[in-house]
């Protein structure tokens, strides 16, 4: 990547678009700070990623972000109920059971909590990764291709679901994505080519 | 050619990758398992094959307990045969007043006829070979007699009444029994000092042996004159009838390590299936790629079984390696049990390593191997495409022969090998079992922990069966050494505990009948408190209700130590008889009746209950017995519980009074005897030269050093099978390391620090390591129970032992799971935007 400079505000929904290749996802991963930048520097709500150590970054990450993924990435091992707690208790917090509980309810899965996600059909395990970001109240929601791997219908329901969780939290979204509809849906758009911002 | 180069060059890339390399370690501890055994018993068996001709010191030998008739000389002699005399007894030599039992060897010119003495400057010296014996006057002490008395040239040995100098120090004799050592340590004299020692008196303990040698033809017709003759005391062995038995010990021996040293190759086996498994879901995207690029499917089978090949020699050179160190170790647990300068070991065990690698290979990884030829190439374009799933007869058919052929290969005995698979399935099931409920309940409990536990015990529970197989694992590699420590712990314990302080330390044996009086009175004027006094008379049962006993059956003082034969071996061998009017309070009637003065002179027979058992004998059964040639026939009256342990003078086979005391005897006793000078006991032996002194607290030392040796090397071979659970747990690693990988990355995103990551993988070995060792612990504890109760031995629960198990399993599989895995925990959060 070079070049790239941009500042996303607070509550503002922002979508990444561009071609394959373009470095969408290698910028989310920076924002996120899932990955560090061989130059230049990254802040993200108020703190210089770039001055962080690994288990800085997650802190911060565990604080202040969640996260939805084009291929669900839910822990296998960890029921629905479970892997919805586990931002909750990653923070430190005893009481997860019962948000996350109410968090699955809001998507519906309130009576499938206890089953594993090999047991959950594309579109259910969607809506657990997503009761998982949002449980923690996040400052920023950070979602990559969060509709690549459902089919139109399925995806559609998600997409509603996902804009009304984030109204209602008020939450920064960050969404990479092909999708021109789900990027028509946000309040801005930022394309790359070629590893730049245009 | 392709496919070799094909194999070499990923083979070179996956072991880069790591990924072969848990593969290779299973394998190589399987090898180093065997072979460690293999190689030892490979050098024993050498040994015992090159003295099978020397074993005898001669070609053919004569024993008898009876002074050998001068016919036997003179039948050899003009048959053209060498010959040369032996005789040997137990007796304690002393020096000034040092003093130590040793087997007493008087020999003639001539000896040895096969085979040649080493002899050296000191004990333990290097030995050169020489053609003399020792002169009349003097002696040669073997190494271990003379450092137990601390002896060394020109010093003056006491054997019986007779002081012989220390001449030289013997370092080996070919008659010295193969790879296992005598008993007693030894002693070397001429033979025209044998009458001045006056250690043979009429009824003394001794073997009288007489050595032939000379052509075959000449053998055989003294054989066939030996034979008509049929006396019953005096039997010939020939180096063919020999060399087997002599291996028997040994063989039984190496078949027990054998056993242990299986444990590990099954454990590893499991451990290599595993990685197969997961080799293989790793390369159907390769084999697929490969096939659409145009790899016919004999290339991909080519590639594999090359592979598996190279893999099999390795892991023969890396496990025969160390097998080789672990023989020397083993060498070395067992110093004083099997001779330390054994011929160097073969290939043969390196080769078997390699044919084992191969069939476990074969066996547990090649049926999943070839599932990859079958890959399809659309797998390229959809993912979801896979090999056709394995039949199960197919992928359990060739473990299951491979199996067998690795046990039956290593035990050579069917039912042997039968009975080894049904214990070790009972135990692996039990184990199993066991193990699946704890990892079941541990699940169940994980609702109500925090989170890095939680997250460990639902690894657990997800992969069940991994996680099953490890505990399991673990759990009979601990268990085992576990069983052992407490057989061990429990064997001393008993020792110690069942020599009761005032009970008889010292037994007196060969006491001349005509002096019993004399010595029970020195005995007590040198502050001992002597026992009831049995007389002695040496015996054979030659038939039971008319039926003849086979006299030609090997007997037991020339097995030395082969004591399965034992009904040939208890009616062959030279009894012990006595008689008595009273029945001590140390035996109890358990069938008929004890005799009362009515029945003295009547022919009845009391029995041990051992002696009926190994005899099968009824009440009113006839028995036959040769005393000194003479012959007479008894009925059975009763059958006693002796406790042996009481150490007082005991005996199978009680007459009534009035039946032997026309023959020749002697009379033997115990006492508690606590010398106030050491010269005590040496003033008895002068007095009294032809009393065989037994410290029965020597004794036992004794047996239970060689105890404590045997188990030691059990044992080692056991640390095997703890190697082999830590295969397990490494494949199980590996077969999940990428779902590890992937769920570090998941939880990293989210925002888990380190330390939450390494809590959890440590939660899940904890759990695997204690519940293995809970498993451990308890299949110990009731393992050695139930030894002790075959053993009869008295077992005590051991609340120290039992957490030891428990937390050091935990400990243990804690640490190698957490090295396991810690590459694992360095996954970088971005992999889950790849």
């Amino acid at each position: 990547m070079r070049d790239v400079s941009c500042e996303i505000r607070a509550r503002e929904s922002v979508a990444i678009i561009g071609p394959s290749g373009a470095g969408k996802s290698t910028l989310l991963a920076l924002l996120a700070g899932l990955d560090l930048p061989s130059s230049g520097r990254v802040w993200l709500a108020g703190e210089d990623l770039t001055t962080l150590d690994e288990d800085g970054r997650a802190r911060l990450r565990a604080a202040r972000v969640g996260f939805v993924f084009q291929a669900f990435h839910l822990v296998p091992a960890l029921t629905a109920l479970e892997n919805v707690m586990l931002p909750l208790e990653l923070r430190g917090r005893r009481d997860a059971r019962s948000p996350a509980l109410d968090m699955l309810g809001r998507v519906g899965l309130g009576s499938r909590a206890g089953h594993y996600p090999r047991q959950l059909s594309g579109g259910e395990q969607q809506r657990v990764a997503m009761a998982r970001a949002s449980v923690g109240d996040p400052a920023v929601l950070f979602a990559d291709e969060p509709t690549g791997n459902l089919d139109t219908v399925t995806g559609a329901r998600i997409i509603d679901l996902f804009f009304e969780l984030n109204a209602a939290a008020q939450t920064t979204l960050v969404l990479v994505t092909h999708d021109t509809s789900l990027a028509a849906r946000c309040s801005r758009r930022l394309t790359m080519d070629a590893g730049a911002l245009v | 050619m392709a496919v070799l180069w094909m194999a070499l060059r990923l083979l070179r890339r996956e072991w880069r990758s790591g990924e072969l390399a848990v593969l290779l370690v299973s394998l190589s501890v399987a090898v180093a398992a065997l072979t460690g055994v293999g190689f030892l018993v490979d050098r024993v068996g050498r040994a015992v094959q090159a003295q099978a001709s020397e074993v005898l010191a001669a070609d053919a030998r004569i024993e008898s307990p009876e002074p050998l008739s001068p016919e036997l000389v003179v039948e050899a002699q003009n048959l053209g045969l060498r010959t040369a005399r032996l005789t040997t007894l137990l007796s304690v030599v002393f020096k000034s007043d040092v003093s130590q039992l040793a087997n007493v060897r008087a020999v003639s010119a001539g000896y040895p006829l096969r085979g040649s003495l080493k002899i050296a400057a000191q004990a333990f010296g290097a030995g050169v070979v020489t053609r003399e014996l020792p002169a009349a006057g003097t002696c040669w002490p073997d190494s271990r007699l003379a450092a137990a008395l601390g002896a060394s040239l020109g010093d003056t040995l006491m054997v019986g009444a007779r002081a012989l100098r220390v001449e030289r120090i013997l370092v080996a004799r070919p008659d010295q029994g193969s790879a296992f050592v005598d008993f007693a340590p030894g002693l070397l004299l001429n033979d025209a000092d044998l009458a001045a020692t006056q250690l043979v008196q009429p009824a003394s303990r001794m073997e009288y042996v007489l050595l032939l040698a000379g052509a075959d033809r000449a053998l055989s017709r003294y054989d066939e004159w030996f034979t008509a003759r049929a006396r019953p005391a005096e039997r010939l062995a020939r180096v063919a009838d020999a060399s087997p038995q002599i291996g028997d010990a040994a063989r039984r021996a190496s078949r027990f390590l054998s056993l242990a040293s299986l444990v590990a190759v099954l454990l590893c086996a499991v451990a290599v299936a595993m990685s197969a498994r997961g080799y293989v879901a790793r390369h159907l995207d390769v084999v697929a790629l490969m096939k659409t690029l145009g790899a016919a499917r004999r290339f991909v089978l080519g590639v594999t079984v090359v592979q598996m090949l190279l893999l099999s020699m390795l892991a023969t050179i890396f496990g025969s390696a160390v097998g080789w160190l672990t023989q020397s170790w083993l060498l070395r647990a067992l110093a004083g049990l099997l001779r330390t300068d054994l011929p160097p070991a073969g290939w043969m065990p390196a080769l078997i390593g390699l044919v084992v690698a191969i069939a476990m290979l074969a066996g547990f990884a090649l049926p999943t191997l070839l599932r990859l030829t079958r890959v399809p190439a659309l797998r390229v374009l959809r993912r979801d495409a896979g090999p056709p799933p394995a039949r199960l007869w197919l992928s359990l058919a060739p473990a299951a022969a491979a199996i067998a052929g690795v046990i039956y290969g290593t035990l050579a005995d069917w039912r042997f090998s039968l009975w080894f698979v049904a214990a070790l399935a009972a135990v692996l099931l039990s184990l199993g079992l066991g193990g699946a409920l704890l990892v079941r309940l541990a699940g169940r409990a994980r609702g109500s922990t925090r989170l890095p536990l939680r997250h460990g015990l639902a690894n657990l529970s997800r992969r069940r069966s991994a996680a099953v197989a490890q505990i399991v694992a673990f759990g009979l590699g601990v268990m085992l050494l576990l069983v052992l420590a407490i057989l061990r712990r429990d064997l001393v314990n008993d020792w110690r505990t069942s020599l009761p302080a005032g009970a008889p330390n010292y037994f007196f044996v060969n006491i001349p009948t005509g002096q019993k009086e004399d010595f029970r009175a020195a005995l007590i004027a040198a502050g001992a408190r002597p026992e009831r006094m049995l007389p002695m008379v040496r015996g054979r049962l030659i038939a039971i209700n008319g039926e003849k006993i086979d006299p030609r059956l090997p007997s037991a003082t020339m097995l030395r130590g082969g004591h399965e034969r034992q009904r040939g071996d208890l009616a062959n061998r030279e009894q012990n008889l006595t008689w008595s009017a009273e029945l001590g309070d140390d035996n109890r009637i358990i069938a008929g009746r004890w005799w009362s003065a009515a029945d003295t002179g009547k022919p009845l027979v009391s029995l041990a209950s051992e002696f009926q058992e190994s005899l099968n004998l009824k009440l009113g059964d006839r028995l036959r017995f040769d005393v000194a040639g003479e012959q007479f026939e008894v009925s059975v009256a009763s059958f006693r519980k002796v406790k042996w342990d009481s150490f007082r003078p005991n005996f199978f086979i009680m007459f009534p009074p009035g039946l032997l005391e026309g023959m020749a005897g002697s009379d033997m006793t115990s006492a508690l005897f606590q010398p106030r000078s050491p010269g005590a006991l040496a003033e008895l032996v002068r007095r009294f030269p032809s009393v065989s002194i037994f410290n029965i607290g020597d004794l036992l030392a004794q047996v239970r050093s060689v105890i404590d040796k045997a188990v030691t090397a059990v044992q080692s071979v056991f640390v095997f099978t703890l190697f082999a659970g830590l295969t397990v747990l490494l494949a199980a690693v590996q077969v999940s390391r990428d779902e590890r990988r992937y769920e570090t990355a998941i939880l990293r995103v989210l925002g888990a620090g380190r330390a939450m990551l390494l809590r959890s993988s440590l939660a899940e070995f904890a759990a695997i390591g204690l519940l293995a060792g809970l498993l451990a612990a308890s299949g110990a504890a009731l393992g050695g129970y139930l030894l002790a109760r075959q053993l009869d031995l008295h077992y005590r629960f051991d609340a120290l032992m039992w957490c030891a198990g428990f937390i050091g399993t935990g400990l243990l599989v804690v640490t190698c799971g957490w090295l396991a895995t810690r590459p694992v925990l360095n996954q970088s959060p971005r992999t889950v935007l790849d």
